[in-house]
């Protein structure tokens, strides 16, 4: 069944061409250049001439290569022994460890009936006050990242991954620096996270078709882990550069560009990446957390546009922060209802003041007078700001909570916070300790 | 029977040779291995047909062979269609959980409708009666409906009825009448028959205009921008500004018969919001489920491409059916863009010519072709029936000038675009009251509603106007003005779909307040300074955001109602002249 073929006929681009038979669409072969093997898949098929997409890219490969048919599409081993892996996009292993060819499974699969899906229940802890207060992650969500290339989102994947409570975290680099590959690697190392982690990372370097296969593989094994009863938490750093890898190789395939040079199915590609997201009833749960830099700050370029469309909210990445205006989190009402009595109302109460802050802060580099209201906007905002939204803040929920709460107390009185008087009555901090800012 | 072999395989695509006659939008069977594939031929040159296969293509070699059935792609009809969970093929998916566990395995079809279930079967005709397609032979109870039995619409001829079952129970399989055609030969029908998705029910002898509104109780819908039986309208909007929730509240609270929900290419878990809720929620009209009047066809984004594209058409022609048997249906479709770019993604393997932005040429027509399959119809026996279709657009980038939503907007009847603005603000539904149109009448009089919608074009002016001059720079008629368009919009455009009352207001109680606003809108305001108009708006304001949530004709709901009028009857004596003039010519609803 095997054969072999030495005649490539065309070589364009990623894609080759042999004279064939008994091939099966989405098959995987070898091809043995000078250079090395490489894994390629049959990617179109008309009468007996086999197109196929070699994952090491086309340069070097020469018409006189052999091209092995192996009978199966492209399959990822799974085991416990993935843990604290390093792999590359085609699934080999990127440190020195031995590669691993047990419990072979395949790769983009079907998807999960939507008959079987449950209503997400379950909060996922992160310590970060931006999420876990105000925009809070479920356990089963897809949520994008949204940032300008330069701000620090691979720091904010990095805290996520070693804070997160979840069991596995897998992470997906596609087109990463090999800085940034390091940096993962040594801050999951020093947070002792490195054990629960399983990275599949392609560098900037690496050839652009293995950037395609990094979701792919990496939701492949998380769903197993899932279906073992594990919460597993997917982090893709960065989907544009995914969606850019796809444009690449749609545009040499001459493929029509619907969109500034995108294929028409971007949209498509990109869900059935995201909606691998799922909890599984009776078993565990993907989440997905993906960065996606917006090319030019622009939210209507098509990858952030169309993964606005599939994902459930957005975290904007903004001077080093998570924005609380344009971020959202659709699932929050879903689990904030059972965390803790306020938090609720505290979140909504001081996102509002926080949007009175802003209009004050615009009052003022305009010129226009402060009221004492303005100069009391003013001190909170400055305080929120340093005290909760900064990224370093690392704090549990109920913690974060407090601090709000005294917050809130340091800047106003309890009447101009517009919160109902049971929870001002059950929460407000009590003025004993009058000893100015208590929470700096 | 017609047979292949695949010769080509690109994507979803597969070329196949043929040994005898295909049909355009015939299905075939792909054979692969111990599974069989379904396809539609989207094109034939010669001998060769290109199929769209409805799964993931992985595995298939250039040699397998195809089967075609002569059928085009069609769907079940018969009683059982309501409250199923269908895919865009009609497969029902608890039953393909149970068969297949979490994963949508490919090749697997189940038929959409349960056979051995007995239905009550009482016949409406007797031996000798003349009938023709869409005729009534009997019905049957399908919960809270009488689904009527009809003479299958694929039967053209005129038939005399030589036996009919006598009341009793049946399946859906059983013979329950045999009729002779003009020719003499005989045909036994059953309780189910099939329809080609793709070509409309015309089994009705007129259809008629649209005039009736549909009253979705979302107050800025129907008095500002009315849908109608029978009527078509679309929601364009960036993502995040709430499409999808105001679907989902209009499933509910729609005063029509029967909702087919459409999912098409959109998240899995909004479905499953609907999936699981629905059943919990009581229809306020019958006390019922909700689910006993939905059928939900769900093809969500990750689920093949080419089954969402024949999703829209499964839903529209469940959606003809039960408007056959004298219902008034409402088709929500999310979204027609996936299904638009279902399209492309085909058009683009068949290297067709592309138009703009890569979309098909024939885009506008097939979009025209889906809308005009709503309308009111007169059926055979006088009878009138209804499908609405609402359908929802996701713009690139939110930018409305892209092909599919122009397309669209050049064929429905009303236009609901939703804004970022209004959504970032809060201000739900994010509908934009300005920009926004419907060419249907309302369920409140036209010349009042033009009236306030010109105080909403004046206030919005003004209100750009003081963004530049400020407050002190307005003359206090302006700010009155402003104030005013200020306060329609809090108080009336905006609804709180969280609070139990104000989340659906029926046309009675929209009526009766829009009364009251636009008395306010209508009155010549005094007042010494802008503080004091101000003032005076806002406790208003508060004082109608309380009327809104208090019961219909409660104690609260009339004492407020009567604090307001006084409380309007101290700053103002008499209305604006064009006021009065539209006040006095309201026509009479009562």
């Amino acid at each position: 069944m095997r054969k072999v073929y030495s005649r490539i006929e065309t070589i364009a681009g990623n894609v080759i061409s042999v004279k064939a038979e008994g091939v099966r669409y989405g098959e995987l072969a070898t091809v043995n250049t000078r250079y090395g093997t490489s894994l390629a898949e049959v990617i179109r098929m008309r009468d007996d001439e086999v197109s196929l997409q070699v994952y090491a890219g086309g340069r070097g490969i020469s018409t006189g290569d052999e091209v092995r048919f192996m009978g199966h599409p492209m399959q990822v081993s799974f085991s416990d022994n993935l843990l604290g892996r390093v792999f590359n996009g085609s699934g080999r292993p990127r440190d020195n460890g031995p590669e691993l060819t047990e419990g072979l499974i395949e790769i983009g699969g079907p998807s999960v009936n939507p008959a079987k899906r449950i209503i997400p229940r379950n909060m996922i802890r992160t310590g970060i006050p931006m999420i876990d207060l105000f925009n809070t992650l479920v356990e089963s969500q897809k949520l994008p990242i949204f940032s300008v290339s330069g701000e620090p989102y691979n720091e904010l994947l990095a805290r996520i991954a070693m804070q997160a409570e979840v069991d596995i975290i897998i992470l997906g680099g596609i087109g990463l620096k090999y800085d940034d590959y390091l940096f993962f690697k040594d801050s999951l190392e020093e947070g002792g996270a490195l054990s629960r982690t399983i990275f599949f990372v392609h560098t900037a370097s690496d050839p652009v078709v293995e950037a395609l296969l990094v979701p792919d593989i990496s939701l492949a094994v998380a769903e197993k882990f899932a279906l073992k009863g594990k919460r597993v938490l997917v982090l893709l750093t960065d989907m544009t550069n995914f969606a850019d890898a796809m444009k690449e190789i749609a545009i040499t395939q001459e493929q029509v560009p619907s969109n500034r040079g995108y294929p028409g199915d971007l949209y498509s590609q990109l869900a059935s990446r995201y909606e691998k997201a799922v909890d599984f009833e009776g078993a565990g749960s993907i989440t997905i957390l993906g960065v996606t830099t917006m090319p030019g700050d622009d939210v209507t370029h098509p990858v952030p546009d169309n993964t606005g469309y599939i994902t459930e909210g957005q975290y904007y990445l903004r001077n080093g922060r998570i924005e609380p205006f344009g971020s959202l989190s659709r699932l929050k009402q879903l689990v904030n209802d059972s965390t803790r009595d306020d938090h609720r109302a505290l979140m909504d109460g001081m996102i509002k003041l926080y949007a009175n802050y802003k209009e004050s802060q615009e009052k003022k580099s305009m010129g226009f007078r402060m009221s004492e209201w303005d100069d009391k906007l003013l001190k909170y905002g400055e305080i929120f700001e340093r005290t909760l939204m900064d990224l370093s803040v690392n704090i549990p929920l109920e913690e974060a909570l407090d601090r709000g709460w005294s917050i809130l107390a340091d800047c106003f009185n309890s009447q101009e916070t517009g919160l109902k008087s049971e929870l001002i009555k059950q929460f407000w901090p009590k003025k004993d300790e009058e000893s100015g800012e208590a929470t700096a | 029977m017609t047979k292949g072999n695949v010769v080509a395989i690109n994507g979803n695509m597969v070329s196949v040779n043929v040994d005898g006659d295909v049909s355009l939008n015939e299905v075939g069977y792909i054979l692969v291995e111990d599974k069989r594939l379904k396809a539609e031929v989207i094109r034939i040159r010669g001998s060769q047909a290109e199929l769209q296969v409805f799964e993931i293509t992985r595995g298939i070699a250039v040699g397998d062979p195809v089967e075609f059935t002569k059928e085009l792609l069609a769907v079940e009809l018969g009683p059982g269609l309501l409250t199923t969970i269908v895919d865009g093929l009609q497969n029902p998916l608890p039953e393909l959980a149970e068969k297949s566990g979490f994963f949508l395995e490919r090749g697997v079809y189940l038929q959409a409708l349960p056979r051995e279930k007995k239905w009550h079967f009482t016949p409406t005709v007797s031996v000798g009666d003349s009938v023709s397609r869409g005729d009534q032979l009997g019905h049957v109870p399908e919960g809270i409906f009488e689904h009527w039995i009809m003479v299958p619409f694929g039967l053209f001829d005129t038939y005399t009825v030589e036996t009919i079952a006598s009341e009793g129970d049946y399946t859906l399989e059983e013979t329950i009448a045999t009729v002779k055609d003009s020719a003499g030969a005989t045909h036994e029908l059953s309780m189910v028959f099939e329809w080609p998705v793709k070509r409309a029910i015309d089994a009705f002898p007129e259809r008629l205009r649209p005039e009736e509104p549909m009253v979705t109780k979302v107050r800025l819908i129907d008095t500002f921008l009315p849908v109608a039986r029978g009527g078509t309208y679309c929601i364009p909007g960036p993502f995040g500004a709430g499409k999808t929730v105001l679907q989902q509240i209009t499933s509910r609270n729609a005063e029509v018969d029967i909702v087919i929900i459409a999912a098409c290419g959109e998240r899995a878990g909004e479905v499953v919001e609907t999936l699981r809720e629905f059943p919990e929620l009581t229809d306020p009209r019958t006390g019922k489920s909700l689910m006993e009047r939905t059928v939900i066809i769900c093809n969500t984004s990750s689920m093949p491409v080419a089954a969402r594209e024949a999703s829209v058409y499964t839903a529209v022609t469940i959606a003809e059916y039960y408007r056959q048997m004298g219902l008034d249906v409402l088709l929500l479709a999310d979204s027609t863009s996936r299904w638009a770019q279902a399209m492309r993604e085909m058009s683009g393997r068949l290297e067709e010519i592309p138009g703009e932005e890569a979309f098909p040429a024939y885009l506008e027509s097939v979009i025209a072709a889906f809308y005009e399959r709503a309308g009111l119809v007169r059926l055979n026996n006088g009878k009138t029936g209804s499908v609405t279709i609402g359908g929802t657009v996701s713009p690139a980038g939110g930018n409305f000038e892209e092909p599919v939503t122009q397309a669209t907007l050049k064929v429905v009847g009303a236009f609901h675009g939703l804004s970022r603005a209004r959504s970032d603000a809060r201000k739900y539904p994010a509908i934009d009251p300005l920009d926004s149109w419907s060419k249907y009448a309302g369920t409140v009089d036209h010349e009042m509603t033009e009236y306030a919608r010109s105080i909403l074009f004046r206030g919005d002016e003004v209100g750009q106007m003081m963004k530049v001059v400020g407050e002190e720079g307005t003359a206090l008629d302006d700010f009155i003005l402003y104030l005013k368009s200020d306060f329609l919009d809090a108080v009336y455009l905006q609804q709180n779909a969280f609070d139990p009352v104000d989340a659906s207001v029926g046309t009675e109680r929209q009526r009766h307040i829009f009364d009251l606003v636009f008395t306010v809108l209508g009155s010549k305001i005094k007042t010494d300074s802008k503080e004091q108009a101000r003032n005076f708006f806002y406790e208003f304001r508060q004082k109608f955001i309380d009327y809104n949530s208090a019961e219909w004709e409660s104690e609260a709901f009339e004492k407020l109602e009567k604090e307001m009028r006084e409380m309007l009857s101290r700053v103002s004596s008499e209305l604006e002249p064009r006021a009065q003039e539209a006040y006095r010519n309201r026509g009479d609803y009562a």
